[in-house]
């Protein structure tokens, strides 16, 4: 498949401001600068980028607790989102949702959710829109393999089935949901095989490849706009850090994690572009630095930020 | 004019709003060809609208509400067919972690749907197609209630919810399916948040909802003969409440009875007594009463099930301790 050459550089860009923005929310908690946890998405960055590299700003994404990634690659900005991390009122909900509620409806992001399978009924009804507005759109639902045995899981994609809906399901199989080992929750090895209980097609592939996602995302995006209805692509991939920052994680070998940060999404994206002259190390080493420069002002900017004023406790309950 | 039964009536809004904004859908079970819901409100929408706008679901009730949250996010204006409220049970997540998005967000979204499902005992369904949860709902945040107790204003009302730019609610209880009204040929609608006096009085105020207004009107009816004028509030709408109309009927009385079909220990009634009682206590001359269900499931036999809920001798007997 040929991707552009611009697209390719920006899913590198993406994947990188995912990555450094992540790493630094890690040094913001251990720093104890942020309120609440966070969740972080570092290991599965593939997935985000190459699935929203096929999206247009109307469509819709869901996302889950471990949702920085879903809105960064849908096009947020990372100085709202850090403020939003600070509980600050620049953030993207004025600090009334924190890190597991990132939302920008403007650019079709309908919330990262922290309800594990949360979001599924709801892209499920994101659907239901964009088949009645006509305009072509899709919703993409990223979901985590604990969520496939959610409820919600089971309603919503059946759902989504019988009506055709324009609405792609993407399991996030990083083998954990929260402390326990998928293996233990489930016979199923691998998780889009589910597919068969709807009647759509399904698919599980390398979720750390990102020209692979892209390309199978893009297919499936595709058959959604032409009323082909929904598929679920199950991308395997790897959970780097805890369930949340702070956690122990005395559920994982050594030996596993090593494992898979050989198979690193984004060093292995960098050697393909260096490797095929789409990038020079220049280039690639100057893009970092930009990113790492962009998210230290994303905390400056947050840093600087007020909180907002305690009565605006008691407004936005209704519009 | 033409003399509607409340289904009916609600009929009638449900296609003025589908006419009106193509923007609105309804979705839920049997709601369709061969049933038009249980009490006949959804009959003959599906053949005038198609199956695009009157969406049949499979008995996925967390679909049914979670579709409507992401079909309202993404820019339609929905109708979530619940069938019993008790089912609503199924979609505790959607209702209270998922419904939330506005505030969550910021304030950045708008979710224009509406929940339509039926409550109320009466029938002998046991406890799990009987309930209320007047009181319970209330405690959900980010939505409003409505609660009509006839005809006239549910269609009123059920227009207003449809039209509102957040999550409404709408519960009809079954006991008003029978009693029929006029209703104008011409459109009107109803504000929510605004009570109305349904009867007026002066010796005490009797605050009910749904059915319970209907029967608060039976007593009052009675006490008449006795020399006991009562003032009946229907408040119409739970959330918003219109405390004004109800503290200022307590003002004129001195006098307070709050009547709803859900239990104590929570109940609709008790939260508006709670309210009085913060809000409206200098001009109360007698302690409030408060009448709803014991703390029990819902029976089912007729012999259990009359005396879970409230009736006329309950309210007669609550008027005459404080006046």
């Amino acid at each position: 498949m040929e991707i552009e050459k611009v697209k390719l550089i920006d899913m590198y860009r993406i994947m990188l401001r995912i990555r450094r923005f992540e790493e630094q929310c890690a040094r913001e908690f251990a720093g104890n600068r942020i309120p609440g946890t966070v969740h972080l998405y570092i290991g599965e960055e593939a997935i985000a980028t190459a699935v929203c590299a096929n999206l247009n700003t109307d469509d819709f994404v869901t996302g889950t607790h471990r949702g920085h990634g879903h809105v960064i690659a849908k096009g947020a900005t990372t100085d709202k989102m850090m403020a939003e991390i600070y509980g600050r009122e620049t953030g993207y909900c004025k600090g009334k949702g924190g890190s597991m509620h990132i939302a920008d409806p403007d650019i079709g992001i309908l919330g990262a959710n922290g309800i594990v399978g949360g979001g599924i009924c709801v892209a499920t009804g994101a659907g239901i829109a964009c088949e009645m507005k006509g305009k072509g759109q899709v919703t993409v639902c990223f979901l985590g393999d604990g969520s496939t045995n959610e409820g919600a899981f089971h309603e919503g994609v059946n759902l989504a089935a019988i009506w055709d809906l324009p609405v792609i399901f993407v399991i996030e199989n990083n083998l954990y949901a929260e402390k326990t080992r998928i293996s233990n929750a489930t016979r199923v090895i691998d998780l889009s095989d589910r597919c068969r209980s709807y009647g759509i097609p399904g698919v599980s592939i390398d979720g750390n490849d990102v020209l692979k996602v892209y390309e199978t995302a893009g297919e499936a995006i595709s058959r959604a706009r032409e009323g082909q209805g929904p598929t679920l692509i199950e991308c395997k991939t790897y959970r780097w850090h805890g369930h949340f920052e702070g956690d122990a994680q005395e559920y994982k070998g050594k030996e596993e994690a090593d494992e898979w940060k050989a198979k690193d999404p984004l060093k292995r994206y960098r050697d393909y572009l260096l490797e095929n002259g789409i990038l020079s190390e220049a280039e690639a080493d100057k893009m970092d630095e930009e990113m790492v420069q962009e998210i230290e002002d994303a905390v400056k900017f947050a840093q600087d930020s007020p909180f907002p004023s305690p009565e605006e406790t008691e407004e936005d309950v209704f519009a | 004019m033409k003399e509607l039964m409340l289904t009916q009536a609600e009929n009638q809004a449900f296609d003025e709003e589908m006419e009106r904004d193509p923007d609105v859908f309804i979705l839920g079970e049997d709601i369709g060809l061969y049933w038009g819901g249980p009490f006949g409100q959804f009959r003959g929408l599906i053949e005038k609208y198609g199956p695009k706008r009157v969406r049949e679901t499979p008995i996925s009730e967390k679909a049914i509400l979670g579709g409507a949250i992401g079909a309202a996010a993404a820019g339609m204006r929905p109708c979530a067919a619940m069938m019993f409220v008790d089912f609503l049970g199924c979609a505790f997540d959607e209702m209270i972690n998922q419904l939330q998005m506005r505030y969550m967000f910021g304030g950045k979204i708008k979710l224009p749907l509406t929940i339509v499902a039926n409550i109320g005992a009466g029938f002998s369904t046991a406890a799990q197609h009987s309930k209320s949860m007047l009181g319970l709902l209330m405690g959900v945040t980010g939505l409003k209630i409505v609660v009509p107790s006839n005809p006239y204003d549910a269609k009123g009302l059920l227009k207003s919810s449809i039209r509102d730019d957040n999550p409404v609610l709408f519960l009809s209880h079954k006991k008003l399916t029978p009693i029929t009204q006029q209703i104008p040929d011409e459109e009107y609608l109803i504000p929510l948040g605004k009570a109305d006096v349904k009867r007026e009085g002066n010796d005490v105020t009797v605050v009910a909802t749904a059915y319970m207004v209907q029967v608060a009107l039976s007593a009052a009816t009675k006490l008449q003969e006795e020399g006991i004028s009562v003032e009946v509030v229907d408040p119409r709408c739970l959330i918003p409440l219109d405390k004004e109309t109800i503290l200022g009927s307590v003002e004129k009385t001195g006098r307070i009875v709050t009547v709803s079909e859900d239990p104590k220990t929570c109940s609709a009634a008790a939260l508006i007594a709670a309210m009085v009682a913060e809000e409206g206590f200098d001009f109360l001359d007698a302690p409030i009463k408060v009448v709803s269900c014991p703390a029990t499931p819902v029976p089912f036999s007729p012999a259990l099930e009359s005396y879970y809920v409230p009736d006329e001798e309950n309210i007669i007997q609550a008027i005459k301790e404080i006046i």
